[in-house]
């Protein structure tokens, strides 16, 4: 009775702050959307220059969508590559060829120079055969299949980091606006005002739960849906387990927005938990390779509700898990929650000591 | 004469600062009970503790006869905080809906509560406000029609009139004064307006945590040997120099 009261009262305040409302459901489409678009542009095709290059092989160069400009004479490759905005320069001298990289994006330039290596390579293992009087026709893309576990070969970026962005968004959202919410709360005074009326601890912490829950849900099954139908990001499992990690994630976010917003005195302070509290999360997500890092930083990330969440949408969303092999990280989740929330009993004893 | 707050030997402090030093106390019901006395005696962190808000470090306070902190004698305490804690963004009306559905209250009663308590601080007129959209004293009378919203058998008015323009607060005066006579209703009030003390039926002096007089006003008067309350007030925070 008291619980709904709250409830609906939280409701109404929400719809009444039309800014709250804009960050719950917008912001997090337009940062999604602009990720997805950024991440997703199309590669620029790459140009080098080359000097003394053959025929045959500025073609096949031409074939893999490399631009290729020809040079006689210079004396600085390097000069050359920034005057005239070349990503690489081929040069070859006594038959030996020699490539140099502009690297101003070493993951570019790698891609581009394994790609004219192959081409080198294979070029040159040809012209040895047909030396020895054997004709073979070239081939530079099949020699070898390769066949992929998780996704295609048309697997982009966006795709294994956006099940961990979907997570993120709804972490975020959720535990700013609960505990800027909560905070409101405190700070005008109301919070103590309500704790001269004979409601209980437990039954405000719920009545959060809930009033905010249902903004969170909303906005769980929003985000979700808009990710998967419009971005289209890739989605091998079900779209419920998604729906029912990210719930339990919201009420993770809750309950840590709320208790946190017992130790912030303003806005500002609650602000001021975001680095702290938030983007710490996103280096365990797993869009950094967790195992890389030394044993302490892993047990640290391990401490992490986003690291769960992230392990449990990726095993979902990319690798198309079920329940079954998600349900240890649902767990945890759900362990994260209780602990919050009866830490949130706690913190309010400072209002009032029953 | 029935009690209805007993304060025992109650001692408060924060931190190391003590903010209460054994304060004994009772009121008895149907009574105006005015505590006065510098800014930073004590006066609001004495009535929270009435109120349950807080427990005290030593002693007990009684309210109907149960131990204090109990929910369920704030169903008869109505508690107004010294500074206004209103929801800004709903109006008037849903602020009051919102404290009354926190209690054990009719449909009916509650529709009934609303327009008494509003029309008591002449709010009716802007039930439908926003409260962001109120004045100082609109304000503070919504925090007075919050407090009064479940008929509560206590009242604990923790400096209800600041704001409030003369006209006011002579019938908000005079509504307390037919609420203790009428209903019987016990009255605490914190003050710093000499007048209202003056209508107050036992005045208590709180100066450094410590009760140092108690009494009707005419008593206080006598003691002091002056006419005026204000002069009361001058010599109870004088003594300590
Ligand atoms: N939560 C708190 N933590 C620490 N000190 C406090 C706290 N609440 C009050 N105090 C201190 O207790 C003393 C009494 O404060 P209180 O608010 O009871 O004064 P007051 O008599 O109501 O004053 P005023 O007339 O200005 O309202 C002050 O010195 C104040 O600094
Ligand atoms: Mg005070």
């Amino acid at each position: 009775m008291r619980t709904t009261a709250l409830i609906k009262r939280i409701i109404l305040e929400v719809f009444r702050d039309k800014r709250t409302l804009a960050l719950l459901f917008v912001a997090p489409l337009l940062i999604l959307t602009l990720m997805y678009l950024v991440f997703n542009g199309n590669a620029v095709e790459p140009t080098i220059g080359v000097e003394n290059v053959q025929q045959p092989l500025i073609e096949e160069l031409e074939k893999a969508d490399i631009h290729v400009k020809e040079f006689e004479n210079i004396s600085d490759p390097k000069e050359t590559m920034i005057k005239h905005e070349l990503d690489a320069f081929l040069i070859v001298e006594n038959d030996k060829p020699t490539l140099t990289l502009l690297n101003s994006d070493p993951a570019i330039a790698n891609k581009l120079q394994m790609k004219i290596k192959q081409l080198i390579g294979a070029k040159m293992q040809a012209q040895l055969l047909e030396k020895n009087g054997m004709k073979i026709p070239l081939q530079t893309e099949d020699m070898v299949k390769t066949e992929y576990v998780y996704g295609s070969s048309e697997t982009e970026f966006f795709d294994v980091f956006s099940p961990i962005l979907v997570g993120f968004f709804v972490f975020f959202f959720v535990f700013l606006i609960s505990g800027i919410g909560l905070l409101k709360e405190r700070t005008s005074g109301t919070l103590e005002r309500l704790m001269s009326t004979p409601i209980r601890r437990w039954e405000i912490v719920a009545a959060y739960l809930v009033g905010f829950g249902i903004f969170a849900v909303l906005q769980t099954i929003i985000i979700v849906l808009f990710s998967i139908h419009v971005l289209d990001i890739v989605l091998v499992g079900s779209i419920w387990n998604v729906i029912l990690i990210n719930l339990i994630l919201a009420l993770v976010a809750l309950s840590l927005g709320t208790l946190l917003s017992s130790f912030a005195a303003s806005e500002f302070q609650m602000v001021q938990f975001i680095p702290i509290a938030i983007v710490p999360q996103i280096f365990f997500s797993g869009i950094f390779p967790l195992e890389g890092m030394p044993g302490w930083l892993q047990v640290l990330g391990k401490i992490m509700p986003l690291y769960y969440a992230a392990d449990g949408l990726k095993g979902v969303m990319y690798k198309g898990m079920g329940l079954a092999d998600i349900s240890f990280d649902l767990y945890i989740l759900m362990a994260f929650a209780a602990v919050f929330i009866v830490l949130n009993l706690f913190a309010l004893k400072k209002y009032r000591k029953l | 004469m029935n009690e209805t707050i007993a304060i025992e030997n109650v001692t408060k402090s924060f931190g190391k600062k003590t903010v209460l030093k054994d304060i004994q106390m009772s009121i008895g019901e149907g009574t105006i009970y005015g505590f006065i006395g510098p800014s930073g005696a004590g006066k609001t962190t004495l009535v929270k503790m009435i109120v349950g808000m807080d427990r005290p470090d030593q002693g007990a306070i009684d309210v109907l006869g149960k131990r204090m902190p109990n929910l369920e004698m704030l169903q008869e305490i109505g508690y107004m905080a010294q500074s206004d804690a209103l929801y800004m963004e709903l109006t008037g009306k849903e602020n009051l809906t919102f404290f009354a559905s926190l209690y054990k209250l009719s449909k009916k009663e509650m529709k009934e509560r609303i327009s008494y308590a509003a029309s008591l601080v002449n709010l009716t007129e802007d039930l439908n406000k926003k409260v962001s959209a109120y004045s100082g004293g609109m304000k503070r009378r919504l925090s007075l029609a919050i407090a009064l919203i479940q008929n509560p058998r206590i009242l604990i008015l923790d400096e209800p009139t600041v704001g409030i323009d003369p006209e006011l607060r002579f019938s908000i005066w005079n509504e307390l004064l037919r609420l203790k006579r009428e209903e019987r209703k016990t009255i605490i009030v914190t003050t710093h307006v000499m007048d209202e003390a003056e209508r107050c039926d036992f005045v208590a002096m709180v100066r450094d945590g410590s009760i140092i007089a108690d009494g009707t006003p005419q008593e206080l008067k006598d003691l002091y040997q002056t006419n005026s309350f204000d002069e009361v007030f001058l010599y109870a925070g004088r003594k300590d120099s």
